[in-house]
Parts: C-alpha cells; structure tokens; sequence
C-alpha cells in the first residue's frame, strides 16, 4: 500500500510537536533525578552543575530549550485550532510557532 | 476491549486542560532558565532562588503535576498509533510512568526546596 | 513520439508493480493513460472511473504517492522525468489491482451517524433556515463533499487507528450537527466522540491538502471537538 505524500506545513508541525513531546518526556527523569542530588547536599548539585559545562551537554541543552519552546509554541497553534472559531489566518500560526521556537532557542545560546 | 468514549474525551479534555496551565509554567520556566543560565549557573544560585519565597516550590509542584499527566496522556496516544499499543495493557503502562514522573518531579521539588 | 514509464499495481493485497510504455499526449489527464493501458495493452486491468470529468470522484487512487482525481489530474503536472506509479487508495484493502474496496470507509460513515434524521413530516410546513446563519454556513462550507475517499486515504491517522472513523464521516457528521431540522444531535456527538472519533484527529490537515473539492474536514473535525468539549463541561446544555 502507498503511504500518502506528507510534505505539507501542517504535516512537519504534528512531527515536530509528536517528537519533541517524545523527547521531553524522555528527558524529564533525568532532570528530576539531577535536581534530585541536591537531597545529598549543595555541593552534590555543585558537583553535578559543573559536569554539565561540558560543549556536548551545553549542545544538548540547547535543543532541549529549543523543543520545549516548539513543543509550547505548537501546542498553543493548537489550542487555537481546537477550541476558537476557524479563521484561515491561522495556517500562518505553523510558521509562527516555529519563529518562537527558534527565539527561545537563540536567546538560551546567547544567555549560556 | 477499548474504554468508554467518555473516558477518552475525559483524557483528551485533560491533555487541554494541563496544556493550558503548562503553557503558563513553561514560558515562565523558559524565562527563569535565559535569565538564571546567565553568567553561569551555580547550585548556590538555584537554591536561593528556590528557597527565596513559597511561591517557588508550589509553582514546581503544580508544574510536575500537569506535566507528568500531559506527558502520560501523550505518551498512551503514542503508543496507540506507532506501536499498535493499546487497552488495558497499555493504559497501564503510561499510568506508571505518568506515577514515576509525579514521584520523581516530586522528590526533585524536594530537593530543591526543603 | 515521446513514451511515460507507468508502474501500475497488479494483484490484490499480494502484488507487483507491473510496467507499461504509453504514448505521451498533450493535455493528457492519467484517466486518459490507465484507460489506454486497458483497452490497447492489457485488457485485464481493472480501475474505476464514471463521469471523467471531476464530479464523482470515482477514479480517485494513488498518483506517485498522493491520493487523487485521475480524470483531474494533469500527466504534466504530476509526471516527473515522464514516469507515473498508480496504486489503489491508501487505507483500504484492495479489490484488484487499482481498485479499492470503499465498504469499511461507507461503514464508518455510517458509525458517525453521518444520515439525516428527520424530525418533520410531509404534513409540516416546511423548514425554515436562514442561509446567513452561521451553523447553515458552517454546514455549508463543508457540504459538498461526494464521498471519493481521497481525504480518508491521505490521513494517518486512518493509517494507525483501525477504529478511527476518519475526516469523510467526522465532515458530514458536523453537517448534521450544524443541520437546525437534524433531530439525532445529541447521538451523533456521542458517536463522533473519544479515539474513535474527532478527538484523534491530530491537525495533520492532509485531508485538507488533497480534498479536490477544496473542503476542509479539519475545520469540521475542530468544530466537533469544541463541541463535544462544551456539551462534557456542560452536560444538557445542547439541543437533543
């Protein structure tokens, strides 16, 4: 069976929100779990802060910022599809939610 | 042997429900993380910031509540549709990751604010 | 005399693609190239087609990967490097070759409550609807649909969840929802309602993309989520 072309913005944004969901909720434990050192003391977390300035982890923070913000900005492109009365200026909020999302991701790089 | 499709609309509707307060918590958390990343980040710095006023540990309380229901919620349709996943079994499943992040956010808050 | 490579799927679930060289014709629609395949290299090939002239949607099928009207659909436009590969409607099993079997896309039709229940008689005096209002053109906006299942072999969702209803039936039914003489209201939400239902719909709009009629059954699926997520906040509220 053919699977059907899926090359269209409304396409990628469900990717994009589908995946970067995947990846936060992955992400989530190991983040509980390294605010979770500080339960040892200020300087388990000390410890484990400076770890993370390594450029691999910095990196990887990044697109973590990133996806959280695109996973924000699409959601919020959903709820307006979802729950306002349709309007067809709203194709335009997939390009939006992606501007946001890098802008987030841009301030975060500049800020670390 | 699927659910009631009241009990689905009831997911779907929380899935919206903690969207709308995780938007609130991300943007300010997303905010906190620009500002506080600046100049380095510290364990001294994260704890002031977290001890400084009640409001900081309730805020990350509610925080990891909606998001471990929404990620739960997420993950079940996940499943559902890329892993052919679904009934008891699977709803089972994503239940207790949903109840791992609630117990791990939790701690974590703990952590930070005790 | 210039030739397409036309890649045609033969068989049923089980087949091949098989090969045909078909002269090139101007203004050549891929109706004209599938009927030529018939009727002067191999008359064992089965398709559909009817009015050929994009009002009944029967040809619709698979066109190097997107789901369309053949007898609307242009070689020029579509034909890269002068190859085509046709295959049957995505979503559905196959009958033969580029025949699709379209009873389960009816039947969830008919599980959405997607038929107009009365609540007249002949004796009444007819209806009275305000075309201005807005559920008559919300109906409206989205009542042209002829069933050809183009949108319900593009969704992936269709593709992922065996029970989900899919944009076809989800669009009519919000037609009869947005239908002021429609008396099963209440009902048909219900139907329309939980994973089988709109609630799955994920916004992936390539109903909308492909729908030769330019609907948009994503726009009616989200009027049905809002009203499913009113009538759940406040039970009664809504018009049996």
């Amino acid at each position: 069976m053919m699977r059907p072309a899926r090359n269209h913005p409304a396409w990628w944004a469900f990717l994009v929100h589908r995946l970067s969901g995947l990846a936060l909720t992955l992400f989530l434990p190991a983040h509980f779990l390294a605010l979770g050192t500080a339960l040892r003391g200020e300087a388990r977390l000390d410890a484990f802060l400076r770890w993370t300035d390594r450029p691999w982890v910095i990196a990887g923070e990044w697109i973590l910022v990133t996806l959280l913000a695109a996973h924000l900005a699409g959601g919020l492109r959903l709820l307006a599809l979802e729950l306002l009365p349709w309007r067809e200026w709203q194709k335009t909020l997939a390009a939006v939610a992606a501007g946001f999302a890098v802008v987030a991701g841009l301030a975060f790089a500049l800020a670390r | 042997m699927t659910p009631h499709p009241r009990a689905e609309l009831f997911l779907w509707a929380a899935q919206r429900v903690t969207a709308v307060f995780l938007a609130f918590f991300v943007l300010v958390h997303l905010a906190t993380i620009v500002y506080a990343v600046r100049g380095g980040l510290t364990a001294a710095e994260i704890l002031a910031r977290t001890h400084s006023s009640l409001v900081i540990p309730f805020f990350y309380l509610f925080f990891v509540l909606a998001a471990s229901i929404h990620g739960a919620i997420g993950l079940r349709n996940v499943a559902a549709e890329w892993l052919g996943w679904r009934g008891a079994s699977a709803d089972a499943a994503v239940s207790l990751v949903g109840l791992a992040l609630l117990a791990l956010g939790l701690r974590a808050v703990l952590a930070v604010a005790a | 005399m210039e030739h397409l490579q036309v890649d045609v799927w033969r068989g049923g679930a089980e087949g091949s693609y098989q090969r045909f060289e078909v002269p090139r014709r101007a203004s050549q629609t891929v109706l004209d190239v599938v009927t030529h395949i018939q009727r002067f290299i191999d008359p064992t090939l089965a398709y559909r087609f009817a009015c050929r002239v994009g009002m009944c949607g029967s040809c619709a099928m698979m066109v190097n990967g997107k789901p369309r009207w053949t007898c609307r659909t242009h070689v020029d436009k579509v034909a890269r490097d002068a190859a085509l590969t046709l295959a049957p409607l995505a979503n559905m099993p196959v009958v033969r070759d580029l025949v699709a079997d379209m009873r389960e896309f009816f039947d969830k039709w008919g599980r959405a409550r997607g038929q107009f229940v009365p609540t007249r008689t002949r004796h009444q005096e007819f209806a009275r609807v305000d075309p201005r209002s807005s559920a008559r053109r919300e109906a409206d906006a989205a009542i042209e649909c002829i069933g050809c299942g183009i949108c319900y072999a593009a969704c992936d969702v269709v593709r992922w969840n065996p029970d989900y209803l899919g944009p076809a039936a989800l669009n009519r039914a919000w037609t009869l929802q947005n239908d002021a003489r429609d008396g099963a209201h209440a009902a048909r939400l219900e139907a329309v309602s939980g994973d089988a239902g709109c609630h799955s719909c994920h916004t992936q709009m390539s109903c909308t993309e492909f729908c030769p009629k330019r609907l948009s059954p994503t726009r009616s699926i989200a009027g049905l989520k809002r009203e499913s997520l009113w009538s759940f906040l406040q039970p009664g509220s809504r018009k049996p």
